[in-house]
């Protein structure tokens, strides 16, 4: 943990979604209340809770694509909350999103090489000549064919689809990337590929990732810290090792004792 | 319409399924459409019902048998099948036939030029309120509402009175009433699309806001915008045969389908059924035409039709 840099950075972030109505707003929810956490370059973070703790919000937030209603997010000396529409743009190219697979990841009107193609295009990371042979190299090396790309999303199976989204995640040569449920829609085999795929890119890439998930043992497996969030607040948060063999809140220990499935990992 | 600007390579309808190696070709994509249009057979018929329709009606002076507007009153209400009037005659004596090939100028324009006109309008309309949503989406939503609880032909009648008399006047007016209508559909179509995550994935790829709605969103609005138009276009002419009934539409003596049916009403239970029946079954088939090709378009740019 030590000498390594702060390259991701939540301070006291709140977001409060309110509903609309005809004349200004009604009823409002707390999704995310006092988020405050580093993730490390080159680490591997993850961020626990069940479903409705807010932890996809808090995901988003540290994106931007959704606007944190207070707090400050940081990425390497940026201010990522006060970007301007361009700027931030310009920031985009170095965070990515890995979605869960839920078949809404892709446009389901446009080949997906095409959509592998976009951020490259988009952050002009090369002559426009070269860009299919750079969607195919990647295609390739995260376990698909070329001839692939010329296809559609639905004639992809959930796990190729994955294969795809991490695709279009790293297409832009991101230092970070957000993995939000990355494994959760998939078959227990074709889990474990994807996350050993991970492993291998996070080593070869030196990435830094952010692992959104309700699943402890993908933790353990995959992170060298964590936090556990629950109903939108951090309950705590330290190494995977402190926060599994001693668990401070009760939260953390009603998860770790609802794990009692096997886990091939 | 869709205005995929990229130049896409698609997969051909040959290579089924992902075990074998794929037959790539570089179809374009209207190209690919008019293969999975053509396998549809309900909207090849229908395509044909239209054209012949079309043309029918382009060349009436050189098809139709006799006047469509001068009646033999000597002959009025005589049934299907009379020596040289196949179709009958309508009240006035008028030839049934000749009045049909004729009427397909009126009909058939009021069918479709309303439609076509105000999709634009609605695509952007419904598209800007769906996915910036917020005050000014909502505001736009109510305002369209507010159009809603208008009677469609009331709302038509105040347009073409304030316009005045006249074809091209009732089409705007019809035009108008229906952008409401089809806006809604779009903005349900965009709230709904805007949801899913590969709007998301574009943002999270540095897209701008015109890059979401143009190559995102405008692609999967589109087909229930069309099946929805499609099948407004028969309605059109049932619309517009309302309104010149109430005095502001195609002025009575021409042959308009919708005129000439409501014409028939008066004697229709009287033994002359003939008279409303036929126009009617011209409207019928024109309007089931429209609704499967609308069909079949949807299902042609549907990439799960495309390639199974």
């Amino acid at each position: 943990m030590s000498g390594r840099d702060v390259l991701v950075q939540a301070q006291d972030l709140r977001k409060v979604y309110a509903k609309p109505t005809l004349f200004g707003t009604g009823e409002e929810f707390v999704a995310v209340q006092g988020a405050t956490f580093d993730v490390l370059r080159g680490e591997t973070f993850g961020l626990i809770g069940e479903s409705g703790s807010g932890k996809t919000t808090i995901g988003r937030m540290l994106l931007r694509l959704v606007e944190p209603t207070s707090g400050f997010v940081g990425f390497d000396g940026h201010d990522v909350t006060r970007l301007t529409p361009k700027g931030m743009r310009r920031l985009r190219q170095r965070m990515q999103i890995v979605f869960q697979d839920s078949g809404s990841a892709f446009n389901p009107r446009r080949a997906v090489g095409e959509q592998v193609a976009f951020p490259m295009r988009q952050f002009d990371l090369c002559p426009a000549g070269e860009v299919r042979d750079r969607v195919v190299d990647l295609l390739e090396h995260v376990g698909l064919r070329a001839d692939q790309a010329d296809r559609y999303p639905h004639e992809f199976s959930g796990g190729q689809r994955q294969r795809l989204g991490i695709a279009r995640a790293l297409a832009s040569e991101p230092e970070f990337l957000l993995l939000d449920e990355p494994t959760s829609a998939l078959d227990v085999s074709v889990q474990a590929q994807i996350l050993n795929l991970l492993q291998q890119l996070q080593e070869e890439r030196h990435l830094t990732m952010l692992l959104i998930t309700h699943n402890l043992a993908l933790v353990q497996h995959m992170c060298d810290r964590a936090a556990v969030l629950h109903h939108g607040e951090l309950v705590e948060s330290g190494p995977v090792d402190d926060v599994f063999h001693t668990p401070q809140h009760e939260v953390t220990r009603r998860l770790l004792d609802a794990v009692l499935e096997p886990v091939a990992a | 319409m869709t205005s995929t600007t990229l130049g896409q390579k698609v997969v051909s309808p040959v290579a089924a399924g992902d075990t074998v190696a794929a037959h790539i070709t570089s179809r374009s994509r209207p190209a690919l459409m008019w293969r999975a249009l053509r396998r549809d057979k309900a909207a090849v018929v229908s395509i044909g019902i239209l054209v012949f329709l079309t043309l029918v009606a382009v060349f009436a002076p050189l098809l139709a048998p006799y006047d469509p507007l001068d009646g033999d009153a000597s002959q009025r209400l005589e049934g299907i099948g009379t020596p040289g009037h196949l179709l009958g005659l309508d009240g006035q004596g008028r030839d049934i036939l000749s009045r049909l090939i004729y009427g397909g100028r009126y009909s058939l324009t009021v069918a479709v030029l309303p439609v076509l006109a105000a999709a634009p309008i609605a695509l952007l309309i419904g598209m800007f309120a769906g996915y910036f949503g917020g005050r000014a989406g909502n505001a736009v939503m109510r305002v369209l509402d507010v159009l809603f609880a208008f009677p469609v032909v009331l709302l038509a009648i105040a347009i073409a009175a304030v316009l005045g008399p006249g074809l091209a006047n009732v089409m705007l007016a019809i035009g108008i009433t229906m952008v409401p209508y089809m806006a809604r559909v779009v903005y349900t179509a965009t709230v709904q699309e805007s949801a899913k995550e590969y709007v998301e994935a574009a943002r999270a790829a540095g897209a701008t806001q015109a890059q979401i709605l143009r190559q995102q969103l405008m692609p999967n609005v589109m087909s229930p915008l069309v099946v929805y138009g499609t099948s407004l276009c028969g309605l059109m002419i049932v619309l517009a045969a309302g309104l010149s009934f109430l005095g502001v539409g195609v002025t009575p003596p021409a042959p308009d389908w919708g005129v000439m049916t409501s014409d028939g009403r008066s004697v229709l239970l009287e033994g002359y059924g003939h008279v409303a029946t036929i126009p009617g079954l011209v409207i019928l088939v024109a309007a089931l035409a429209f609704n499967l090709i609308g069909d079949g378009i949807r299902d042609a740019l549907d990439p799960h039709k495309q390639t199974s």
